[in-house]
């Protein structure tokens, strides 16, 4: 009999809530696209209002501020680019910041004179530096709420604030702020927001993006102009439901949530701080209760996460892979810290199904790996 | 042996080492999968259905792994294979030498980078899909040629020593290669039916002579007869290879009238020297860096050599020390040339190779 798995990589898909599988199991069988004005499809539509209605709520935004996209990364890229190209003829400028997601650093090879802000050695961004970065002629600054890799939490309302005092739109990624931090779209100052399904316990395939009523979008991609225009193509009536389910089953529970999770994380990283030499916690003081990162210097990250695979825990770098291999962490890269550090980084992030016999069971067996891992890159502890 | 191991598989994505990871896992160890990336750049080796080095390799290594339900990574070895393999191939063909870059990768990167990490981490072994068989002698582990001789890889093994070949396994040992195929069709393997490899993976268009410019660039020189005429002029010797007769351009027929072969690469002179056939051929081999499958054998004894991945065994007396070997061969052989590999033999059994330094009529 194997055990179950230790699952700590909710950040890169967290596993699908109760509460959502009932949602859409409900919705599965209902037949018809909720543009059509018959019977079937006025009620389809009313399911997608339903689900649009309960992401406002959770976010704190105007039901007619959401609009549904296929994830987190289409969000970004109709948020920016969109952004972008809404006020390019006045405002051709876009700043974003060193450690964004991919889906948000992409579009620096689309727009022309990108201008990327710089982060501090802990992940943060500077909000006085990229403030003198803002003129008349940027139209554009996006930067998470939550760092994906390392948790680092950004000065969010500093930044949007700077960026309103130029006339900039804000824009954030909130995909992994969302569940974990209060998510206030209305509050926050923010113009364009990011959330995704999958990062809070619902489906794959579906997320929004946040507008401000009063920020218009062109349209991203051609076709049947659904979701206000932004977005074409028929809306995913059942994903959206899920969604919806699992953001409001987040939302009810985010603040004890969050200080459970905080105390895992602190038990996480005083167990390890406490059991290995040559660690280093990366991300600073202000930072998600859900990520932790951890560079264990000598190590090769692949060989960690190979050790921990065969353990039955599931991590991972947070970075991107090509062809199957893990690249050294832009992130952490930017945060300074040299290839062979960014190499040697691990993510842990923890979510709604983990408890504290997972981090337990880390643990139990992160030294012993640790201390292979080393052997096998020939690494002799100084 | 026997027991439950826990073993690494290399797998290329090629039908052979799909079905070693199948036997593996069939005979009950705990089986990894590692597909090595050898270019930090995968599009630009191979872009066919074939070799070791592309994206779609990789993608049907994991598919193999998917269905035997093994766990599978990819290894970044590009760094070490662009040092160890390609540069040394460079290297060698810049020195007028001939080298074997297979066998170069089997003993700086398969058996020896992968081996040496896998073992760090706790695996017991590395399997490949090479044909070739291991058995026991006491306590020593003998390496022989496999059973299909048309297949048989036991050459590109013979710079492994008795520290690797205690931790590797052969899985395909005995089996033909339509056996092997005829396993994986049944397995249901979607590699069951790729083609062989037969290129040097890191050279996709098998155009050696173009790939060597494009890194030594063009070094004109002369083509001289034995006697030191100049009869041609040549962009860069490592254009040419001992035995070769095709593309010499020569301007001037030879006064017999007969075809005129590669004798010899004179890289300090940049001249290469050609002459006719009878003239390539080699009674005398003289090996530098030795190594043993079991144990360095020192003095003289009768074996068979072999100095191409699938030539021919060839009967002769060798001496050999530790470090070096001379094989005198009963009967003279032709397109035997400097840095590429000996391997002798005792019958079957793999004694051990070295590099030829030089050779003699």
């Amino acid at each position: 009999m194997s055990r179950p798995r230790v699952y700590l990589d909710h950040a890169a898909s967290a596993p699908l809530r109760r509460s959502a599988v009932e949602a859409m199991s409900a919705a599965m069988g209902v037949t018809g696209n909720p543009a059509s004005l018959h019977g079937s499809g006025r009620r389809a539509r009313a399911l997608l209002e339903d689900a649009r209605e309960d992401v406002a709520d959770a976010l704190g935004a105007h039901p007619t501020e959401v609009v549904f996209t296929s994830g987190g990364s289409e969000s970004d890229a109709i948020a920016v680019l969109g952004g972008w190209r809404a006020r390019r003829e006045t405002r051709p400028r876009v700043i974003v910041g060193a450690t964004e997601h991919p889906a948000v650093i992409g579009v620096t090879g689309e727009v022309p004179g990108t201008v990327v802000a710089a982060v501090d050695a802990d992940g943060r961004l500077d909000v006085e530096a990229l403030a003198a970065r803002l003129g008349d002629d940027v139209g554009v600054v996006s930067v998470q709420g939550v760092n994906n890799e390392t948790g680092t939490v950004q000065p969010i309302a500093g930044i949007a604030g700077a960026a309103h005092r130029h006339g900039a739109w804000f824009h954030t990624d909130a995909v992994q702020a969302a569940g974990h931090l209060r998510v206030d779209f209305g509050g926050s100052g923010a113009d364009l927001a990011s959330v995704s399904a999958h990062k809070v316990g619902g489906p794959v395939g579906v997320g929004a993006l946040l507008v401000r009523r009063e920020v218009r979008l062109p349209p991203y991609g051609l076709g049947g102009r659904q979701e206000g225009g932004v977005r074409s193509g028929t809306q995913a009536v059942m994903l959206a439901v899920g969604f919806a389910a699992a953001l409001r089953e987040a939302e009810s529970a985010r603040e004890t949530e969050s200080a459970r999770l905080a105390g895992l994380r602190a038990r996480l990283v005083d167990g390890i701080v406490d059991g290995i030499v040559g660690v280093r916690v990366n991300g600073g003081v202000h930072v998600s209760p859900a990520i932790v990162n951890l560079t264990f210097e000598g190590t090769r990250a692949d060989d960690v996460l190979l050790l921990l695979d065969r353990e039955g825990i599931d991590a991972s770098t947070g970075s991107a892979c090509r062809a199957g291999v893990h690249q050294p962490s832009d992130v952490l890269l930017a945060m300074g810290r040299t290839v062979a550090e960014a190499g040697a980084s691990i993510r842990f992030s923890l979510g709604h199904t983990t408890g504290a016999a997972d981090i337990e069971r880390l643990l139990g067996v992160l030294p012993g790996i640790v201390a292979t891992a080393r052997d096998a890159s020939g690494y002799a502890a100084s | 042996m026997g027991d439950r191991m826990r073993v690494l598989v290399a797998m290329s994505g090629g039908v052979d080492s799909a079905v070693a990871a199948a036997r593996m896992v069939r005979d009950g160890h705990d089986v990894t999968g590692v597909h090595l990336a050898l270019s930090k750049n995968p599009q630009s080796f191979r872009s066919g259905a074939r070799g070791c080095c592309s994206l779609e390799d990789s993608h049907d290594a994991r598919r193999v792994a998917d269905r035997l339900g093994i766990p599978f990574y990819v290894w970044d070895l590009s760094d070490e294979f662009a040092e160890r393999v390609v540069d040394d191939f460079v290297n060698e063909y810049a020195a007028g030498r001939t080298p074997n870059p297979c066998l170069r990768c089997n003993e700086s990167i398969k058996f020896s980078a992968v081996l040496d990490r896998g073992r760090a981490l706790g695996y017991d072994a590395v399997a490949t899909g090479h044909y070739a068989r291991l058995d026991r002698d006491g306590d020593d582990v003998v390496l022989r040629r496999a059973t299909d001789d048309a297949k048989d890889q036991s050459y590109v093994l013979g710079v492994l020593d008795q520290d690797k070949l205690r931790h590797s396994l052969f899985p395909l040992a005995g089996t033909t290669k339509p056996e092997v195929r005829a396993e994986a069709r049944e397995l249901g393997f979607g590699v069951a039916k790729k083609p062989d490899s037969h290129d040097i993976c890191f050279i996709p268009d098998g155009d050696t002579a173009g790939f060597l410019t494009r890194r030594l660039g063009t070094r004109p020189g002369d083509v001289v007869d034995e006697d030191g005429t100049v009869v041609g002029r040549h962009d860069g010797h490592h254009g040419f290879t001992v035995g070769q007769r095709r593309g010499l351009q020569l301007g001037r027929p030879a006064d017999d009238g007969r075809p005129r072969y590669v004798l010899r690469i004179d890289p300090v002179d940049n001249r290469v020297v050609v002459g006719p056939r009878e003239h390539l051929a080699v009674a005398r081999i003289d090996g530098i860096r030795a190594t043993w499958t079991q144990y360095p054998v020192l003095g003289g004894w009768r074996g068979l050599a072999q100095v191409r991945a699938h030539g021919e065994p060839m009967p002769a007396r060798i001496d050999s020390d530790a470090t070096t070997m001379s094989v005198l061969l009963d009967h003279p052989a032709t397109g035997i040339a400097p840095g590429q590999a000996v391997v002798v033999y005792d019958g079957d059994r793999v004694v051990g190779s070295s590099t030829i330094a030089r050779t003699e009529a």
